[in-house]
This record gives C-alpha cells, sequence and structure tokens, in this order.
C-alpha cells in the first residue's frame, strides 16, 4: 500500500479515465460519480501520503516506485516525493477533486469533459511526481493537451477560438524550449552514462559540474521554456485571456496546479544543475519577476471582467515565486514552493467562486454586479475569503509563503560575498503588495456590497435547498480549498518542516558551503 | 545465384499478375472485392516477411549480416528488410483504402490494384539497391506507376492535372539523376555502391572532385523529388489535391520513404565520406523544407493540399536525421517514419470515408463528424495529435528521438542548434493547422450533413490497427527502437 502510493495516486484518474470510455454517454450519473469517485480517492491518498507515510525531516527521495521503460536510452518510469513535490502532490489531488466537484455546468460532451479532466488530473500529479526527466515532461504534455481541447470545446466567451489557439502554441513553444533544454541536459553525460534520471543526473553533476558555457546555453532554455509555462512576464499574455475563456475546471487545475510545473521544473532542475548560469541570470529574473508583480499587477487593477482580475493576479502572484527562486537561498526556495502550494488552493478557489458567481449572474462584469453577499452569504464570504488571502492577510497560507520569500529576498538583496539581487527590485516588491490589496479590495467592493441590483435579487447561494436539494455536499469543494488555506496558514510548519530539509541539501549541493551557511542563520532567526 | 533473397519481390510481381489475370473472371459488381483478396495476399506475404527476418538475424539483429545478389547489385541486410516490411505493410492499408474508394473510380480498379502491388515491387528493390543502376530502374518503376495512379480519374480535371504534374516535375528530377549519374561513373568508373565505398576509403582524392560532387549534388536533388524536400517540393500539393486518395496515401507513405532508403544508401553506404562533408548543406536544406512545409500548409482549407505541404513538412522533419550524420539520426529516421506510416494511412482513410459523398476535399467536410461517426473522429484527431507531435503518441517520440540526435551533435557545428530552432518554430507552427483540422471535426456550426457513415470491416480494422501503432509506439518505444537500430547497422557512418 505505502510502497507504491503515487502510482497508486496518479493512476487512479487514469484509471478512471480509462473506463469511462466504455460506459455510455447517457449514464450522466455514473459517469459524473466515477469521476468524482476517482479524485476522492486520490486526494484521499496523496492526504494520506502527505500526514502519515511521508517522513518529515528526512530530506531524500522517499516511498520510490522504479520500473524500466526503455533501456537503451535511459528512460524509467520513476516516482518519488521529497519535501518539494509532497505538499504540491497533495494541493494537486485536492484541487482535481474540488474541480471535478464543481463541474456540474457542464452540458454538452459530459463524457469527453470527464475523461479529459481525468487525464489532466493524472498528467498533472505524474509530472509532480515524476523523477525522471522524460516522463517529468511526457506527464505534463499528458496533462496539457486536455487544457487545450476542454478550452476550445467547453470554453465561454467570444474570443474562446482566439484563446485556444493562443494558449496551444504559446504554451507548446514554452514546452518545446523546455525539451530541447532536458534533451541538451540528458547530452551532457558521457555517452556510456546517459540517464533521463533526475537523482542521477544531479548525483553527476554534483561530483563533476558542468561547463560554464553549457549551463550558459542551456539555463536559459528551461527558464524562458519553464518561464512561459508560468506566465513569467512578458511570456504571461496567454494566462488571463486563456483562463477567461476556460471552463471552470480547467482554469481551476491549469492556474492552480499545472502552472506551477515550470517552477517546480526551475528548483527541481535548473539550480542544482546548472547553479553557476543560475547565479548569472538570477539578476534577469529578479527584473522579470518585478514586470510580474509590478506590472501586471498593476493591469490586473485596470480590469472590470472578475476572470481577468483574477488571471492577472494569479499572473502576479507568480512574480513571488520567481523572487524566492532568484533569492538562491534556503528560506527564499522555501517560500517559493510554500507559495506555489498555497496558490494552488487559492487560484483554484478563486476560479471556482468565479465560475459559480457567472452561473448564477451570467456576467463577470463588476460595474454591473453588485451587493451580492445578501442573496449569497457563503459564496460571498468565501469570495471575501479569497480576496484576503490574494492580499496575503496573516492566517492564510499564502502570507506564510510571501513572507518567507520577501525575506529570503531581502537577505539576498544584502548578501555581500556572490550573486545578489538589487535591494531596489525588493523595496519595489514591497511596495506593490498595496497593488494587490487595492484590487482585490475594490473587487470585494463592486461585487458583494452596495445595493442589490433588481436582476440578482434571485440568485441562489451554493448548497441553498432550492437548487441542490440538500445543503453542504456544495459547499464542500469551496470548504476543502479555504480550509486547507487556512490550515497551512496557521500551520505553515506542516509544510516548511517538509520542504526545508529538501531545499537544504539541494543548495548544498548546488552552491556548496558559503550560500548555505548564511542561509542556516537566517532560519535559525525566524524560528520561534 | 541465391533466389530466395529475392522472394519477396517475386512474391508481389506474381500477386499483381494475379490481381490482373483474375480480374478477366471476375464479374463487375465483385471486382472491388479483388482488393480484398490482394491484401490477403499481401498480408501473407508480410507474414512470411516477419520469417524470413528470422532467419537473417537469428540472434535479433546484433549481427550486421548482408546477402548479395546479382552480382553485388542487389544486398538483402537489416536496413533492407526494414524497409521491405515498412512497403508492404504500407501496401496492405493502401490496398484496402482503395477497395474502399473502388467506387469512385469509374474503370479499371483491378488495374489499380495492380498499379499498386507493382510500385510496391518498384519499392521493394528501391530497398534493396546496392547499384546506382538498380536504383535507377527501381526508381522509374515506382515514377512511372505513380503517373499512371495519379491521372487515375481519368473523368476528372484535376487528376489529369495531378498526373501531368508529376509527369513533369518527375522527368526533370530523373533527368537530374541520370546526369548526375553519369558524372559519378564518367569519375569513378563504377556504379556500385560497395566498390565506390572502398574507392573513396583508398583513394580520398576522389571525394575532392568538382565533377564527382556535382554529380553526387544531382543525383541528391533526384532523391529529394522522391522525399518532396526542397529543391524539389513544389509537386507535392498539386499532386496531392488532384490525385486520388489511396495514390495520395500511398506516395505519402510509400515513395517518400523509398526516397528515404534510397538516400541512406546513397549518402552513408556509398558515399560517406562525402555525406560527412556536406553537414550544412543538409542542414540547409532540413531547416528551408520544414519553413517551406509548415508555412505554406498554414492559410490552406483543402484538406489533401494540408497534407501535402504537411508532407513536405515532415520531409523536413526527417531530414533532421540525415543532417545529424549518425546512426542514432539514422536510426531515427527510421522510427519517425514508422510512426508516420500509422498516422498517414489514418488520416486518408479518414479523407476517403469522408470524401465520398461530397466531392470535395474542403475542410468543412469534416463539420460534424464527431457526431456523423466518433470512430472516424478518433482516428483522424489521433492522427492530427499525432503529427503534431504530442505525447503519447508516435509522432513525439520520432520527433523526440530526432531532435535528441541533432542536439547530440550540436556540440561540432553551431548551426545545428539553428536547426533545432527551426525544426521547433516549425512544430509550433504546425500546431495551428493541425488543431485546425481538429477544430473542424469536433466545433463546427451547423454541420448540413449528420447522416451516419458507414465504414466496412477491414477498413475499420486497418484504421483499429493504425491507431494501436501510434499508440504503441509512442507508449512502448523500446521494440521498435531496437528494430530500427538494427537496421541502420549497415551504415557506414559513426553512432
Amino acid at each position: 500500500m505505502t510502497k507504491y502510493i503515487l502510482t497508486y495516486i496518479i493512476c487512479c484518474p487514469l484509471l478512471a479515465a480509462l473506463i469511462l470510455l466504455f460506459i455510455p454517454r447517457n449514464f450522466r450519473f455514473v459517469i459524473r460519480n466515477l469521476a468524482l469517485l476517482a479524485t476522492a480517492i486520490s486526494a484521499l491518498f496523496a492526504l494520506k501520503m502527505f500526514f502519515f507515510d511521508f517522513t518529515t525531516g528526512f530530506p531524500g527521495r522517499q516511498l520510490q516506485h522504479k520500473v524500466e521503460w526503455i533501456g537503451s536510452l535511459g528512460i524509467n518510469y520513476h516516482v518519488a516525493v521529497d519535501g518539494l513535490n509532497v505538499g504540491l502532490i497533495l494541493m494537486g489531488a485536492i484541487v482535481a477533486f474540488a474541480a471535478a466537484a464543481v463541474s456540474r455546468e457542464i452540458n454538452k460532451y459530459e463524457k469527453e469533459f470527464y475523461v479529459l479532466l481525468l487525464v489532466m488530473t493524472g498528467g498533472i500529479l505524474g509530472a509532480f511526481a515524476s523523477y525522471d526527466l522524460f516522463f517529468f515532461y511526457f506527464f505534463h504534455e499528458l496533462a496539457l493537451v486536455p487544457t487545450f481541447i476542454m478550452i476550445g470545446l467547453w470554453g465561454r466567451g467570444e474570443n474562446k477560438n482566439y484563446a485556444t489557439f493562443q494558449i496551444t502554441i504559446y504554451l507548446s513553444l514554452g514546452a518545446l524550449l523546455a525539451l530541447v533544454g532536458l534533451i541538451a541536459l540528458y547530452l551532457q553525460l558521457p555517452p556510456d552514462s546517459r540517464t533521463f534520471n533526475i537523482a542521477e543526473l544531479t548525483n553527476y553533476f554534483s561530483k563533476n559540474p558542468m561547463n560554464v558555457n553549457a549551463q550558459n546555453l542551456i539555463f536559459p532554455l528551461l527558464l524562458f521554456g519553464f518561464g512561459i509555462l508560468v506566465s513569467l512576464w512578458p511570456f504571461h499574455t496567454w494566462a488571463p485571456l486563456g483562463y477567461g475563456s476556460a471552463p471552470t475546471a480547467t482554469a481551476m487545475l491549469h492556474a492552480g496546479v499545472l502552472k506551477k510545473f515550470g517552477l517546480y521544473g526551475l528548483i527541481r532542475i535548473a539550480l542544482p544543475l546548472m547553479p553557476e548560469a543560475a547565479q548569472s541570470w538570477l539578476h534577469i529574473i529578479a527584473v522579470l519577476c518585478l514586470g510580474n508583480i509590478v506590472y501586471v499587477g498593476w493591469v490586473a487593477m485596470r480590469q472590470r471582467d472578475l476572470n481577468m482580475l483574477i488571471g492577472n493576479s494569479s499572473v502576479a502572484h507568480m512574480g513571488f515565486c520567481f523572487l524566492g527562486i532568484a533569492s538562491l537561498s534556503l528560506i527564499g526556495i522555501t517560500g517559493t514552493v510554500v507559495v506555489m502550494v498555497a496558490h494552488g488552493f487559492l487560484a483554484a478557489l478563486s476560479f471556482a467562486l468565479s465560475g459559480y458567481i457567472r452561473e448564477q449572474t451570467n456576467t463577470l462584469d463588476m460595474n454591473k454586479m453588485s451587493g451580492l453577499l445578501r442573496p449569497m452569504p457563503f459564496v460571498g464570504a468565501t469570495l471575501v475569503m479569497a480576496a484576503m488571502a490574494g492580499c496575503g492577510l496573516p492566517g492564510f497560507a499564502n502570507f506564510a509563503g510571501e513572507m518567507m520569500v520577501l525575506f529570503g529576498s531581502w537577505k539576498g538583496a544584502f548578501h555581500t560575498s556572490g550573486a545578489a539581487i538589487n535591494w531596489i527590485v525588493v523595496a519595489a516588491v514591497w511596495g506593490a503588495l498595496v497593488i494587490g490589496a487595492l484590487y482585490m479590495l475594490r473587487a470585494v467592493r463592486n461585487i458583494l456590497h452596495g445595493p442589490v441590483s433588481a436582476e440578482f435579487a434571485n440568485v441562489k447561494d451554493a448548497g441553498s435547498r432550492s437548487i441542490h436539494g440538500f445543503a453542504w455536499w456544495p459547499k464542500l469543494p469551496y470548504v476543502l480549498l479555504v480550509g486547507a488555506l487556512l490550515l497551512f496558514g496557521f500551520a505553515p510548519r506542516l509544510l516548511t518542516d517538509k520542504i526545508k530539509p529538501s531545499v537544504d541539501v539541494l543548495l548544498d549541493t548546488a552552491f556548496g558551503k558559503p550560500i548555505q551557511e548564511s542561509a542556516t542563520a537566517q532560519v535559525a532567526v525566524e524560528k520561534p | 545465384m541465391n533466389f530466395s533473397l529475392i522472394s519477396l519481390e517475386i512474391a508481389v510481381v506474381i500477386l499483381a499478375l494475379g490481381v490482373l489475370l483474375g480480374d478477366l473472371w471476375t464479374p463487375a459488381q465483385h471486382k472491388r472485392k479483388l482488393g480484398y483478396a490482394a491484401a490477403a495476399g499481401l498480408l501473407l506475404i508480410f507474414i512470411f516477411s516477419i520469417f524470413a527476418r528470422k532467419e537473417l538475424f537469428p540472434s535479433g539483429g546484433t549481427e550486421i549480416l548482408a546477402d548479395y545478389a546479382f552480382g553485388k547489385m542487389f544486398v538483402v541486410d537489416g536496413l533492407a528488410t526494414f524497409f521491405k516490411q515498412f512497403f508492404i505493410l504500407a501496401a496492405l492499408f493502401v490496398i484496402i483504402m482503395a477497395a474502399e474508394f473502388a467506387d469512385r473510380i469509374k474503370t479499371g480498379i483491378a488495374e489499380f490494384y495492380s498499379l499498386i502491388l507493382m510500385a510496391l515491387a518498384g519499392m521493394l528493390f528501391a530497398s534493396s539497391a546496392n547499384d546506382f543502376v538498380l536504383v535507377f530502374v527501381a526508381l522509374e518503376l515506382i515514377t512511372i506507376t505513380f503517373y499512371i495512379l495519379n491521372s487515375f480519374q481519368r473523368n476528372r480535371i484535376s487528376s489529369l492535372e495531378a498526373g501531368i504534374k508529376y509527369l513533369i516535375l518527375g522527368a526533370v528530377s530523373t533527368a537530374f539523376f541520370v546526369f548526375g549519374l553519369a558524372f559519378v561513373f564518367g569519375i569513378s568508373g563504377t556504379t556500385n555502391f560497395s566498390e565506390l565505398h572502398s574507392l573513396l576509403s583508398t583513394n580520398p582524392v576522389l571525394g575532392t572532385q568538382p565533377l564527382f560532387l556535382a554529380g553526387l549534388f544531382f543525383i541528391f536533388v533526384g532523391l529529394a523529388f522522391k522525399l518532396a524536400a526542397f529543391p524539389m517540393q513544389v509537386w507535392a500539393p498539386d499532386v496531392y489535391q488532384g490525385s486520388p486518395a489511396p495514390a495520395t496515401a500511398f506516395l505519402a507513405v510509400g515513395s517518400k520513404a523509398a526516397g528515404i532508403v534510397l538516400l541512406l544508401r546513397v549518402l552513408f553506404i556509398a558515399v560517406p565520406q562525402v555525406a560527412l562533408e556536406w553537414t550544412n548543406l543538409l542542414i540547409g536544406i532540413a531547416a528551408i523544407t520544414i519553413l517551406y512545409g509548415n508555412l505554406c500548409a498554414i492559410p490552406q482549407r483543402n484538406l489533401k493540399r494540408l497534407m501535402g505541404y504537411s508532407s513536405i513538412a515532415n520531409a523536413g522533419y526527417l531530414l533532421l536525421g540525415f543532417a545529424a550524420l549518425t546512426r542514432t539520426g539514422s536510426s531515427a529516421v527510421l522510427y519517425y517514419l514508422a510512426g508516420y506510416l500509422f498516422t498517414v494511412i489514418a488520416a486518408f482513410t479518414v479523407i476517403v470515408l469522408v470524401t465520398r459523398q461530397q466531392d470535395s476535399d474542403d475542410i468543412t467536410v469534416l463539420a460534424g463528424l464527431g457526431r456523423r461517426s466518433p470512430f472516424l473522429a478518433a482516428a483522424l484527431t489521433l492522427a492530427m495529435v499525432s503529427l503534431a507531435g504530442i505525447p503519447p503518441l508516435a509522432g513525439f517520440f520520432g520527433k523526440f528521438l530526432l531532435l535528441k540526435a541533432v542536439v547530440e551533435q550540436g556540440a561540432s557545428n553551431t548551426a545545428y542548434y539553428v536547426l533545432v530552432g527551426v525544426a521547433i518554430a516549425g512544430v509550433v507552427m504546425s500546431l495551428y493547422y493541425y488543431f485546425g483540422v481538429i477544430r473542424a471535426i469536433y466545433w463546427s456550426r451547423d454541420p448540413n450533413d449528420l447522416s451516419p457513415i458507414a465504414i466496412s470491416i477491414p477498413t475499420r480494422l486497418s484504421l483499429g490497427v493504425c491507431m494501436a501503432g501510434m499508440l504503441y509506439l509512442g507508449v512502448n518505444p523500446e521494440p521498435a527502437i531496437q528494430l530500427t537500430k538494427a537496421a541502420v547497422k549497415v551504415l557506414n557512418i559513426g553512432i
């Protein structure tokens, strides 16, 4: 059970997708509930893995499962967890369940929708669990392609077709750039010992550091390839429009989970294997992440459509992750991983809520909406919580993560030896926090407060008896996501205690002692 | 004289003649079924070829073996057996497709089958050619058969136009080939690949003679015609559009693969010393072919024409493996071709079925296919997704292997990185038009025809095999990789 738990988590949705293919399309009840069941089982396994099977404090790989696949190329199915991905897998599995649960809005081609949703879920979870570069990419593509199809088929808005093509071409370009980088990485090994195994690669390059020229060639490929996938400024334009056009579940899974793949790839692969290049590129990352946080935050302020606002704000939040990576410090990168997990829950929650509001009001124009808190108290209150989490209010997981990122980068800015982030960048980011609070609060005011306009007087709250029959079930996905945000907000050590040892080892193998020591000192200060 | 070496060729020619003879005793309404008989015959030959392969490689392809016949003109080695099986399989699918197409060919469907088999015989000889003379004969057998196949719908102007265009450009390319051959023979005094190879290794000066190089370049241009690669790519869209769909499919798969095997033999068995100096030339041609095919495919609205440009783009991807100048690259080429076989056959089979009622190849005929026949829609979608190079399908793994082979060489010549960049740009562009086809299947508004499409059992089987093949090559590539690696062992280039 415990031994293959990761494989169970990944295969559960994929298996269910396969079964769904053979169920006639008019068995709607069976199709929907099978999808729910599969994601629920996967999420329960993930919970069990996170809280019981994972040995906290152990920095290396755990719960490994390895099967040889293509011997001649050194490609194996190899899944494992350590501190970096354990939280992401948990978050992915929970978000997938929530996404399946809110997909009631789908009313055509239901079978295909749930098949794609399950394939996407399996792909996402597999991508985060894989310790093999090839599968890492393979699973990611497996998750990416359903995204395109779902936006194209079930998307909404008049820009749907344009958005579909834009997101397809943009993200495929990013994925292909990353693929070339990964192949180049593989080819840096001597011919007889070539492998796609990330652990073996890390081992090899920690003993025989890669040629600096090769690093400076491969690192940008990965940085921009993954960067496009994470919507790094100025390659972010696909994100708001794509999420605005996507069906709710797709936006939740993509913005919440799949997008973190690029960040995860940078931390897992680019940093430890190419430390010199990482140091020389960190200034560029720092400037670009400023574009995310300040510029896209500014853009978000001008939005009148709730989905566009959430889409832009999710791009802006990615800036914090890049800043944490650029800090190259223990606390900064630990914070990045926490932000990744927290933002996953938050983005999923926001898109789920906006999806529900749109379903009820048929509009997402914030100028038209007002006073919605009265007819829908539950959804309204959850939206307020999501907005607060988005501003980084203490008590939500985002606060913990963003705080750590800012501490890490502040420390990084005044680092005397080696690379350091310009302190102006850090100051700008601190300042930009205000922008986030501004647009979030304004959205809350416009949508929820004020007089209830007549056309919205009859909208129904989630779980209200008149539309759903019984009350708690439709609220469950929102409660789960808010609950997760609060849980990790009040007890961030559930995450940080797992993440920190792994990041510690990662930085140690990459940069050796100097940065490492100062980082530990920093943490010692932070410890309560 | 070892006749068992050409047993496959003999069997195919006998089958072709048998179909012609059978035509005499078959009543008109049953002539279409002759195709199924021919397909069954090909299936037997294919099964036989598997045993023949086992005989050649008792230990599974770890050794380099080559049997010669006809004064070393004809060789049976790993490469030849791989391609022979490839061609037989392709012809098998194409004949089933032709049987489905039969009602659109007014007279002479039996001749149509028989000509496909004749072209197959030419391809089988081409895959074993070890001498420029045999190359020329095999090429002519293939090309002349295709002149007829392409213009077989005599009542359609566009089909005749396709035949004439193919004839004119084919004649030009043949002229190039023979012209080049004359130079090569004049300078070296031999047309045999083995002799040419040993001549070049004992006398390196030969490889620098301008006339010899010019001759080789002309031969390369002649073969590029078969591949639909730059500079001989212009014919492809027009001919693909006008020809009967089964002929187009065979052109896309069989004829292209014949070009590939001949190019492999000429460049890497006969004159590897020269080919290794042609890095920049091959890189340039691959890059231009990829860009030309993909850029021109973007605005296309005609399905067959789109496939024509896509075929040019794919010729470019195949040339990536040549440009790598390694056996890894060549084995990637073979792998890509194997995936391409299933993909293109699936696409054209669906096109044949969908365009049966409407006399149009416009992309709008796909409207509503998702509801008319989910099976056909799924087959065409898989084919497009595989062509676009998306996992877990064959096309992805093929492109992966090709890119890997090219990146591997990056250290020796920075132009390879440019080539990788071009290839990636090409793949991204191709997403647009391949997804355009998928969009036409599922997304198009108010389709006017929603009648279900009847699919015969052999066609259903062949589509099923194609879909399984695409998935299998993508999900479990190891056996096929080993097969292609064994096949390219005979090439005289580095690993």
